[in-house]
């Protein structure tokens, strides 16, 4: 159960973000905290995905992009972070389009391993096991691991990417709608999962399934047409204790 | 089979099974069958011509290739002999062979790729990869287009003026294949940058999230993932350096010399102004000689050119996404 206490891990101050004249985000500030699985729900267009865009400077090698205000990550602003490189390798995106770079399964998840500076065979080992293990795909590929990535199916495409990511050995796990292209039981085995690496690592979790939120988040934000509507203790949203009506409508399925 | 009622999709399908025959009648429903028969035969109609139009286009392309190359082949193959590419020219060019030219070719271009082809693959790495849509990307690019418009026989001035008179290398291989390299350069850069920005910004973006640098990027996918494209400007490049007349004459070839380059100082012979001397300036060469070498010359580019198709094909059969 995640206490007062705990620490902060992403402190969102007035984040205001565009792309030219559009806005995608606006005024939003919102604290995420250590170890808790922290979920955004949100139709489409609402912002969700410039805002995990922002959290990893994503707006670098965004062409147009233009973020304002601030995120900080361990307290400390992410545009202070000299060295982009580091800041990402601390943390795990997996976007909902699942990307399997056109390297060997092996090479795929072995590849941050090998940027922190793992050498050993054996290591190496250990890391891709452990982590295609745990995004439930290793069954599936421990004996095509030469094979290449960007060949699989998109949902074993998809596991490749979380495994990816959670070869980062990340502080921060960010999962745009990464259960979009996954079909409903490895979705499970994959939740279970998530809740395990709870003790390890922060969460966010971008979804437009309401009932992934209610069954992982620990909180929740809602975002609206570029607004941050509210946020709060997951549970507490979905039993309609909500500030904001538009939140229950959106939970309840009537919205617009 | 009563067609009561009108599904159009099957009315549609029909004469593909029916044949035009079924479409001939003239009953209320064949009638109705028959107008959704009519679009689809436009389409088929309309595919067929296109079809057609753009294979013939092909062919077209591929005539003059075939005609040169039996031209050359009647006309040039009786010059062919283990003396004429083993031999120098003898007699006022009236017997012997090629050797010298053949070697001296090769020389140049050889010295031409080491030169354009580090240079114009990073500045396309540059260009892909790095730069900034500002103003100095746009300078560069502007450079790039004017340099590719540049006629030949402009940069075998500026090569006379630049590597043989200012840094002294004097008439020579290093002279001429620089000469060689800078007009072929925005080939090289051109292709190499298309082939980079063929490669799906998706991997990159999945790299960079990894925490990689953009050279760590580039090394690990971007660049496996083009390898064989970036052949494809090199194959370019290496055809055009072979045939250039201009931009060796003023630089580094000469008309005859017996001896085998011992550097890239020296002076050479070259195959494009051997076969340009022999062609109309020489008097008395047999007729089938200056067809000899255009053929040879052809034929280098050609075994080059196999030669890099077949180790694109090698590098692809080991990579792919
Ligand atoms: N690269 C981009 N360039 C221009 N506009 C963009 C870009 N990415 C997003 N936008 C715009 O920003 C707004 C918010 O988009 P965003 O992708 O953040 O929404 P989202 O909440 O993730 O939606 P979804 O649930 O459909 O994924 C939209 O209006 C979109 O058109
Ligand atoms: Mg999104």
């Amino acid at each position: 159960m995640v206490s007062t206490a705990s620490r902060i891990k992403l402190s969102v101050k007035d984040l205001s973000i565009r792309y030219g004249s559009t806005v995608a985000l606006e005024g939003a500030s919102f604290d995420v905290r250590d170890n808790e699985i922290f979920g955004i729900i949100g139709p489409a267009n609402s912002g969700k995905t410039s805002f995990i865009r922002a959290i990893n400077r994503m707006d670098e090698m965004t062409p147009g992009m233009e973020v304002r205000g601030d995120i900080e990550f361990n307290g400390k602003s992410v545009t202070d972070w000299r060295n982009l490189y580091a800041l990402r390798s601390r943390i795990g995106v997996v976007f909902p389009l699942p990307v399997g770079l056109p390297m060997s399964i092996y090479e795929n998840v072995a590849f941050a391993a090998k940027l922190r500076g793992v050498k050993g065979k054996a290591d190496l080992d250990e890391v891709v096991e452990r982590c295609l293990t745990r995004a439930a795909l290793w069954d599936e590929v421990k004996d095509r691991l030469d094979s290449l990535g960007s060949l699989l199916s998109g949902g074993q495409q998809q596991r490749l990417t979380i495994a990816r990511a959670l070869s980062q050995e990340p502080e921060l796990l960010l999962l745009d709608e990464f259960s979009i292209a996954v079909d409903p039981v490895t979705t499970m085995r994959i939740e279970e999962v998530l809740k395990e690496l709870k003790q390890e690592m922060t969460i966010v979790l971008v979804t437009n399934l309401t009932q992934q939120a209610q069954r992982l988040a620990d909180r929740t934000a809602f975002f609206l047409e570029g607004k941050v509507v509210e946020v709060g203790d997951t549970r507490a949203l979905f039993k309609g204790q909500t500030k904001d009506p538009r939140t229950t409508h959106y939970i309840e399925g009537r919205f617009g | 089979m009563k067609n009561q009622t009108v599904d159009p999709r099957r009315a549609a399908a029909a004469p593909r099974s029916g044949g035009e025959g079924a479409a001939a009648g003239a009953s209320s429903n064949e009638a109705a069958r028959f107008t959704a028969t009519s679009l689809d035969q436009r389409n088929a109609r309309t595919e067929r011509g296109f079809h057609t139009l753009f294979l013939a286009m092909s062919i077209v392309l591929i005539l003059p290739v075939l005609a040169i190359l039996s031209l050359l082949i009647t006309k040039g193959a009786p010059a062919f002999s283990w003396e004429f590419f083993t031999e120098p020219p003898r007699a006022q060019f009236t017997e012997g062979g090629i050797f010298p030219a053949l070697v001296g070719t090769l020389w140049l271009v050889i010295v031409a790729l080491l030169a354009s082809v580090p240079l114009g693959v990073a500045a396309a790495i540059y260009l892909s990869e790095y730069a900034k849509d500002n103003a100095l990307t746009r300078l560069i690019n502007l450079a790039i287009i004017n340099l590719a418009g540049v006629p030949s026989i402009v940069h075998a001035l500026f090569g006379l003026g630049a590597f043989v008179l200012f840094f002294d290398f004097g008439t020579s291989i290093l002279a001429a294949s620089l000469t060689l390299a800078i007009m072929t350069l925005p080939v090289v850069i051109v292709s190499t940058r298309e082939t980079l920005q063929a490669v799906p910004q998706s991997f990159r973006m999945a790299c960079w999230s990894l925490g990689a640098t953009r050279w760590q990027t580039i090394r690990k996918v971007v660049l496996p993932n083009s390898i064989s494209g970036i052949l494809t400007g090199v194959i370019l490049e290496v055809s055009r350096t072979v045939g250039e007349t201009a931009p060796v004459m003023f630089t580094g070839a000469v008309l005859f010399t017996p001896f085998l380059p011992q550097g890239v100082l020296d002076e050479t012979m070259a195959m494009s102004l051997h076969l340009y001397m022999i062609a109309t300036v020489i008097p008395d060469v047999p007729p089938e000689v200056p067809y000899g070498v255009a053929l040879s010359l052809i034929l280098m580019v050609l075994i080059l050119n196999s030669a890099s198709i077949g180790f694109r094909v090698y590098l692809r059969g080991k990579k792919k996404w």
